[in-house]
């Protein structure tokens, strides 16, 4: 990959291998404490109940679903921000349970992040040098011309000056921040960012910058992306594979057109079906789902979303669906398929 | 024509806000009708001073900082502007009603749902007992709410986000409103909830033939919900016109951007037209046309003079320098 030598970019290992991260039946459970115990036991909010998904180096795994869903609890596991109640994140082949010191440190720098809102998720009293710098373990004994000159590669690199390091964030407008967000993602040389919703907190007029450089970077740069968002659009824009959420589970995962073209979940077709089309007289059968979500901390038996389910059947409400591959590449969890 | 007297004429409306950084153009000469039982969607960015607008229809502008310095608002012939405050407390409510973006902040967490419609309802029709509870019942239950005589007892947060929406906007239609302000009212909703919501609305609205100012930075919104939209930028709405107009033969470069820098859910990767620069600061606008600076298309005059408004088709208007080139193409 000879694309990959950016601007200080380090070159390829050797023997590079094919590194995955991979989530296998992740569960992350918050207790409810304080207030009323619910019927004499621990009530717990079931963010997360079971979740398996692998990102390949270079691809774009989009994450979709309402709130409540446990997409961003499935970002927080795979950043190390929180432990899973049960399962297991593997990367590159190895258990995160069995890492060592420096396995973490290398995952750490490997995986980053860039989050919603970049008024919060930068620090209003640092300078953007150290803002970006921040990532960099203080004992990988680079010296500070070195470290100076990498934050000014990346900050280039995500078309900000280089001479912006001694500016403070409010400095910046929203869609210069988020860039500073993804240049402090990108210092580590990381294979792998999570973006939590990276366009929502930007104006219309801005997103189409930073998704076309989330992309450029991508090409640029051979990095996997783990994008979450609720803007369909969005999602799919810059995903080359999709998987839907739903109270706290997997209802469908393939090929990112594959999913928005034919969705198979009843799930994943109301919620495309909700999207609205950008041209007035795009009319679209709407699929409209009555009800809610469901509560998270007693959610229904069998499949989750039996109850607004419009073709929902008996076994629905008792069976819990499989996830099985129904079509070549097409992962979902229904008693339909 | 002889189309009857529009619901509401604003003409040249003014805002500003003063600040220590200086005067803060937010409403800088807006001007719009609107009929009875339409919708029309305002769009535009943060700060593009589609809130402050509706909040100077109902003047509640935060005074002392923000004034509306200038313009009319006619509503049903009468001028809103030179009313006195307690005159404004009678059109509130019961006339122009409002939906804000976030119900959990727009209800009090402290009072009962049905104490909070039934507020509305006592104060302007002075209804009282069983009356009272039979038209909170009612507003409530055409916004479809579930076991409403149950529900009536309970508290904002019992209530889930879509629900609570309804029940604001069941406030504002308890007094069977002509006009409804809806203030970015699904951005705080999932997206099936939106779905929902928006064609409750609608129905709604049909039944009731109240008319709706729909603010939103969502094209999708507005192409399923509007039957006409005006386009705010800095201040200024640059391009107005049915909604089929608008979507299919934007006068305004500021409008054609926008259009083409949305990813779609129908369509596949395909790069996306970006506009440059950032959004302008409005204590500091350029003279001439506010886009100018993003502006692809920009000519010498644009950085002069704010072009004057041009009609490109039957009801359509941009503010362009270039539109009447771009009237002679269509």
């Amino acid at each position: 990959m000879a694309t990959r030598r950016t601007a200080g970019w380090p070159p390829p290992p050797q023997h590079e291998t094919d590194v995955k991260l991979e989530a296998i039946d992740l569960k992350k459970h918050f207790p409810v404490t304080g207030g009323f115990s619910i019927a004499g036991g621990r009530a717990s909010i079931k963010a997360l109940d079971g979740v398996s998904v692998q990102v390949a180096e270079g691809e774009t795994l989009g994450i979709v679903g309402e709130s409540g869903s446990g997409k961003t609890t499935l970002a927080k596991l795979f950043l190390l921000l929180q432990r899973p109640t049960a399962g297991v994140l593997r990367f590159d082949g190895k258990d995160l349970q069995a890492f060592g010191r420096d396995d973490l440190a290398r995952y750490r720098r490997a995986v980053q992040a860039v989050f919603q809102d970049p008024y919060s998720s930068l620090n209003p009293r640092m300078r953007v040098e150290h803002i970006v710098a921040e990532p960099l373990p203080a004992e990988s004994g680079e010296s500070r011309a070195v470290v100076r000159e990498r934050v000014r590669d990346v900050l280039q690199l995500v078309g900000l000056p280089r001479e912006s390091t001694a500016l403070y964030p409010h400095e910046f407008s929203g869609g210069q921040r988020q860039r500073i967000a993804i240049a402090r993602a990108l210092v580590t040389y990381p294979k792998f960012i999570i973006l939590d919703e990276p366009v929502s907190a930007l104006d219309v007029s801005i997103r189409a910058q930073i998704l076309n450089l989330l992309r450029r970077l991508q090409e640029q740069l051979g990095l996997a992306y783990v994008v979450i968002s609720h803007d369909l659009a969005a999602a799919r824009y810059l995903s080359t594979r999709l998987a839907v959420m739903y109270a706290g589970k997997l209802v469908e995962t393939g090929a990112c057109d594959a999913v928005y073209t034919e969705p198979l979940h009843p799930y994943t077709q109301a919620l495309l079906s909700a999207a609205l089309p950008l041209h007035p007289s795009a009319r679209r059968s709407r699929i409209v789902l009555g009800g809610e979500v469901p509560n998270p901390m007693s959610p229904p038996p069998g499949c989750r979303f039996h109850p607004r389910c419009p073709s929902a059947m008996p076994q629905c409400r008792t069976i819990e669906p499989e996830w099985r591959e129904v079509r070549p590449g097409r992962f979902t969890a229904c008693h339909l398929y | 024509m002889s189309e009857p007297s529009p619901l509401l004429v604003v003409d040249d409306l003014k805002t500003y806000f003063y600040t220590r950084r200086g005067v803060t153009k937010a409403v800088d000469g807006v001007s719009f009708t609107l009929a009875a039982g339409e919708t029309l969607a305002l769009v535009g960015e943060s700060g593009s001073g589609k809130s402050v607008t509706c909040l100077s229809l109902v003047r509640l502008v935060p005074e002392p900082a923000g004034r509306i310095v200038g313009g009319k608002v006619l509503f049903e012939g009468e001028d809103l502007l030179q009313k006195t405050s307690a005159e404004m407390r009678r059109v509130r409510g019961k006339q122009i009603a409002m939906v804000l973006q976030d119900p959990m902040t727009s209800l009090n967490p402290a009072l009962t749902i049905g104490t909070q419609v039934g507020e509305v309802v006592r104060l302007h029709q002075r209804l009282h007992g069983t009356a009272l509870r039979e038209r909170v019942l009612d507003a409530l239950s055409r916004l479809r709410i579930p076991a409403a005589s149950t529900r009536l007892h309970q508290y904002a947060h019992q209530f889930s986000g879509g629900m609570r929406q309804r029940v604001s906007s069941a406030i504002a239609l308890a007094c069977a409103p002509r006009l409804l302000i809806a203030d970015e009212p699904t951005t705080a909703l999932d997206v099936t909830i939106q779905a929902q919501y928006l064609d409750l609305l609608k129905e709604v609205q049909a039944s009731a033939g109240v008319a709706v100012i729909l603010v939103t930075h969502d094209f999708g919104i507005v192409a399923a919900n509007a039957d006409r939209v005006a386009v705010m930028y800095a201040g200024k709405i640059v391009e107005m016109g049915s909604t089929l107009q608008v979507f299919n033969a934007p006068a305004h470069p500021y409008t054609q951007a926008l259009l083409s820098c949305l990813p779609d859910v129908d369509l596949k990767r395909h790069q996306l037209v970006e506009i440059g620069g950032q959004p302008p600061d409005l204590a500091n606008l350029p003279t001439g046309c506010s886009f100018a600076p993003r502006c692809p298309r920009r000519q010498p005059i644009c950085e002069e003079a704010f072009p004057p408004m041009v009609p490109v088709g039957d009801g359509h208007t941009a503010h362009c320098w270039l539109a009447p080139t771009a009237a002679a193409r269509n």
